[in-house]
């Protein structure tokens, strides 16, 4: 069960919060399970032996533990969830020794692009990167609200169109994993899955020099193209990304000059560009 | 002339839809056949269409909402064996534009016109009986809300043979919604059948609201009142206050595709989040909605079946309050995956967790009322015992999908239906099966066959663990809701086994209706003459069965929590009063039924654009509003010789009933009253 066997420590950490919830869960469903079973077999009416006290139904002892329990365990577990949603927070950075490599997303009509900045490549309906880096996405959607989701790697983020949400996740092992698209969103929307490869730093590489000779191009008529709704759309590498695409593509929804469905050319990076811009 | 509307809205070409709809057709044709074949128009006009008896409302709201649970089951058998089906290359049998039609009109039926129906059904039965009441505060009112949620079940009716129903899920976010992605008359239909109904169930809210607080039996004070009436009250304040959110909801989300106007659009400032928000503000307390009846009827159950008072009497009431407040604080962990803040979430995950609490408390309180108790293992029991460990889990699935972490991998999984599903099915739906089986006798006359009740429990509850035990791994296996076919094949063996559930669910729903039937043939053999079959602890036992159209011929006056127990005890229980009144009573009127046709009318109207007959029914209706409401002559009395003879009539039945021990095939598992 991939959510049972992660590949990487936000992963991790999401089994160990499951795990634990669980396990302190069982403190009241166990009794529960055991008393829902064994009070109606031992006060059946047949059972004239039992004890029969039609009259009794108060007890502060009882009354005050079905109250103090539940809220022992609801403390904990609060408190456990307090430290885990700060540590699993998709915004945060993870730390590690690596510069983390940055990946915009792109939900469309139903398939995902995405662009890496650095390196002026991207990539419809399948994400390549090295194990060991940490990946630091920006997410928007060009359609209805969706929903990037890598479940071996752990969280998801809402995609929406005008909105940049951020997602940070890490592969610790090489490997084919399934994303797809969480959140209902049409006609398509069973077919919006794609291959998250996790490679090895050396082959991620020669992918980039490899996708840097794609003759396709990715400019601002191939992206209104792209933009048209497809069902089950091919792989396709794009060897030129046109600079501040992501952030049009957000902008075009929020800036009142532009009217929808056209791109505007030559605008500079809009102020959710940097990593430091932790913007909600 | 016609709006949108025309012969090319009807699917000719899908088999599966004109099937459907031939079948509802015949099936409407065979009703009115047989009506007119019997001479019954009159009967159900005068009786039924234009009543404005709480209780025959009431069972005109559970009738509605056993079709729709037919409706909305086929649909589910639909979902499952499409997924069983479309593994791999394979695509199953409806392609994407069907199968979303039907999740979404799944959901859209199974809440707002199966599980709400049902609920104020039993309410409208039961509540007036508990606390003493002859009707509820506003009958007219109450006529409204049947007869407009009956408009909203057909209008989704209809949407399968005119045109479409919405493809965008049952909680219709937006901008899916919007007319850029969704340019058809589903989302209308959608939208005007929850619109339409909506309003009602809020005016049933104040209705409820009202009748509790204003019309209790005198010494009934509200820490007297049964827990049923208890959960009725928080239920109808959850209903006053969250219905109007969703109302707006839905009437912005009307602006933006009837005017073009922006509020849940992506372009030009919408916030489709904003929609998510309203509709889960409505969403979630929603779910309580649904939920507070059944733990009203459980705890009723529990306490006539175990021959025993309710433990903790106070912490329950107190609970319910609880959940009730809670309720309105926890929406957004409906879209914790929404990019909000750590503290954001986690103080509405921590809000969520804190509802475990009470809910925890009820269900103790239940277990420790079978606690040195004498249990009776009938039909309405069965539902209560299947329902408390079954929902044990649920509430564990729940509490795991309020740590926001753990949401992040579960969102609109799998897991997230299984969860859903164990909440609603057995905290509700079982809720609901224990008060039909528990209140049938009283409302109607005679019992439901308790053997083949029995069945048809062990084949949902067999049914309900095979089909959602295999969604809960699905799950963690990382497999999403709502997929019309999907490429990994290890999915597939695990929803085989869930259709294989509902298969079994599918025996339980046919050994019910057939239950109904041979329960029906049996009434003459098995009437209940006592009033009291169960040996009940409430007032609603206290009259007969089916009740006189007044209830209580002399108001009864409360000393207890379980009043009628109370008088039991004391012999003052069957003592006829020594005079009796003249009473008032509401006249029948059929302006409900007209409002709610108009409401129909307008409803597919709007879908279609078919603006001139919109205009007019909504003219129509707000005409026959003034007409109601400028007549002075609502009322008829019912003179004190006539109640004598009523009364006079029932004593002599429970001489009877008295004198002919057993009687019938029921054997009266209690010693019957000394008249």
């Amino acid at each position: 069960m991939p959510l049972l066997d992660p590949k990487g420590p936000i992963g991790d950490g999401e089994r160990f919060v499951i795990i634990a919830a669980f396990v302190l869960m069982l403190i009241v469903v166990v009794p529960v399970l055991v008393l829902s079973h064994w009070f109606p077999w031992k006060y059946r009416a047949s059972n004239t032996k039992a004890t029969y006290m039609p009259q009794w139904n108060y007890s502060t002892a009882i009354d005050l533990a079905m109250w103090l329990v539940p809220i022992a365990i609801v403390t904990a577990l609060g408190i456990l969830s307090w430290k885990a949603t700060h540590k699993l927070d998709p915004y945060k950075p993870i730390d590690a020794a690596v510069k983390p490599i940055r990946i915009e997303v792109v939900s469309l009509d139903w398939k995902w692009l995405f662009i890496y900045p650095d390196h002026n490549i991207a990539i419809v309906n399948q994400l390549v990167f090295p194990v060991g880096v940490p990946l630091s996405f920006r997410v928007t959607s060009d359609t209805v609200l969706t929903s990037f989701f890598i479940p071996q790697l752990g969280s998801q983020i809402y995609a929406m169109a005008g909105r940049q949400t951020r997602l940070h996740l890490l592969a610790v092992e090489p490997g084919r994993y399934t994303g797809h698209n969480q959140q209902f969103s049409g006609r398509g929307y069973a077919d919006m899955h794609f291959k998250a490869m996790a490679v090895s730093p050396e082959q991620f590489e020669a992918w980039v020099q490899k996708t840097g000779q794609s003759p396709d191009v990715l400019d601002q008529k191939r992206y209104e193209e792209l933009e048209k709704p497809t069902v089950g759309h091919q792989v396709t590498y794009f060897s030129m990304v046109e600079p501040g695409l992501f952030d049009r593509v957000i902008l075009k929804y929020i800036s009142a000059e532009v009217p929808p469905g056209t791109l505007r050319t030559g605008a500079g990076p809009v102020q959710t560009n940097t990593d430091a811009g932790e913007e909600r | 002339m016609f709006g949108k509307l025309s012969l090319s809205a009807v699917p000719f070409e899908n088999p599966i839809i004109m099937g459907a709809v031939g079948g509802a057709i015949l099936l409407g044709m065979a009703i009115l056949v047989l009506i007119t074949y019997y001479r019954k128009w009159t009967y159900l006009w005068k009786e039924w269409l234009t009543s404005l008896d709480h209780k025959k409302i009431g069972i005109m709201y559970i009738i509605l909402a056993l079709i729709m649970l037919l409706r909305g089951f086929s649909d589910a058998i639909l979902m499952r064996s499409q997924q069983a089906l479309a593994a791999g290359a394979a695509q199953g049998y409806l392609p994407p534009e069907h199968f979303n039609q039907i999740f979404s009109a799944h959901g859209t039926i199974m809440i707002v016109f199966m599980a709400m129906p049902f609920l104020a059904g039993l309410i409208n039965i039961v509540v007036p009986q508990q606390i003493g009441a002859r009707d509820v505060a506003f009958p007219f009112m109450n006529s409204v809300s049947l007869w407009l949620s009956v408009a909203g079940a057909l209008l989704v009716m209809v949407s399968l043979g005119v045109g479409e129903f919405s493809k965008a899920g049952w909680s219709g976010y937006a901008p899916l919604t919007e007319k850029q992605f969704s340019p058809s008359t589903g989302v209308d239909y959608w939208m005007w059948a929850f619109q339409i109904a909506g309003i009602g169930s809020l005016m049933t809210g104040i209705n409820f609201l009202v009748t509790i607080l204003r019309m209790r039996a005198p010494g009934m004070t509200l820490m007297r009142m049964p827990m049923f009436v208890w959960t009725a009250f928080f239920t109808s304040v959850l209903m006053a206050f969250a219905f109007p959110v969703l109302t707006v909801a839905l009437a912005l989300l009307t602006l933006d595709r009837y005017l073009g106007m922006h509020f849940f659009t992506n372009a030009l400032g919408g916030n489709m989040m904003m929609y998510v928000n309203l509709f889960w503000i409505w969403g979630h307390p929603e779910v309580y909605i649904v939920i507070l009846p059944a733990f009203g009827v459980f705890s009723e159950v529990v306490a006539t079946f175990c021959r025993k008072r309710l433990f903790g009497y106070r912490s329950m009431v107190y609970a319910t309050a609880a959940i009730m407040v809670l309720s309105f604080s926890v929406w957004v962990h409906h879209f914790f995956t929404m990019g909000a803040g750590p503290d954001v979430n986690i103080f509405f995950g921590f809000a969520t967790m804190m509802i475990a609490i009470p809910t925890g408390v009820k269900i103790f309180n239940w277990l420790f009322t079978m606690y040195r108790g004498r249990i009776r293992f009938t039909t309405p029991m069965y539902w209560t015992l299947g329902f408390i460990s079954t929902f044990a889990i649920g509430g564990m699935a729940g509490v795991l999908l309020s740590v926001p972490p753990a949401d992040y991998v579960l969102h609109n999984s799998l897991f997230l239906i299984a969860h859903f599903h164990t909440m609603l099915i057995p905290g509700s739906v079982f809720g609901f099966f224990a008060g039909y089986y528990y209140w049938f006798p009283k409302a109607v006359g005679f019992p439901l066959n308790e053997k083949l009740g029995k069945w048809a429990f062990w084949a949902w509850l067999i049914g309900f663990y095979l089909a959602f035990a295999p969604l809960y791994v699905l799950g963690f296996m990382g497999m999403p809701r709502r997929m019309e076919h999907y490429a990994n094949p290890a999915w597939q063996p695990y929803l085989i086994v869930a259709a294989g559930g509902v298969a079994v669910i599918l025996i339980g729903i046919f050994l019910q209706m057939i239950q109904l039937a041979v329960s029906i043939r049996q009434r003459h053999a098995t009437r209940d003459l006592t009033g009291d079959p169960w040996n009940g602890r409430t007032l609603e036992w206290a009259t007969s069965s089916p009740p006189a159209a007044y209830n209580f011929a002399k108001t009864p006056i409360v000393h207890d929590i379980d009043a009628f127990a109370d008088m039991k005890k004391k012999d003052i229980a069957y003592r006829p009063p020594d005079r009796y009144h003249d009473i008032h009573m509401p006249k029948n009127t059929g302006k409900g039924f007209v409002i709610g046709v108009l409401s129909f009318v307008f409803g597919f109207a709007m879908v279609w654009y078919i603006w001139w007959l919109a205009v007019l029914s909504a003219l129509g209706m707000i005409f026959t509003v003034i007409v109601r409401a400028s007549d002075d002559d609502t009322e008829f009395v019912l003179p004190a010789a006539e109640v004598e003879r009523i009364e006079n009539r029932r004593f002599r039945q429970l001489t009877t009933a008295a004198t002919n021990l057993p009687a019938g095939g029921q054997t009266p598992l209690h010693p019957l009253p000394a008249v």
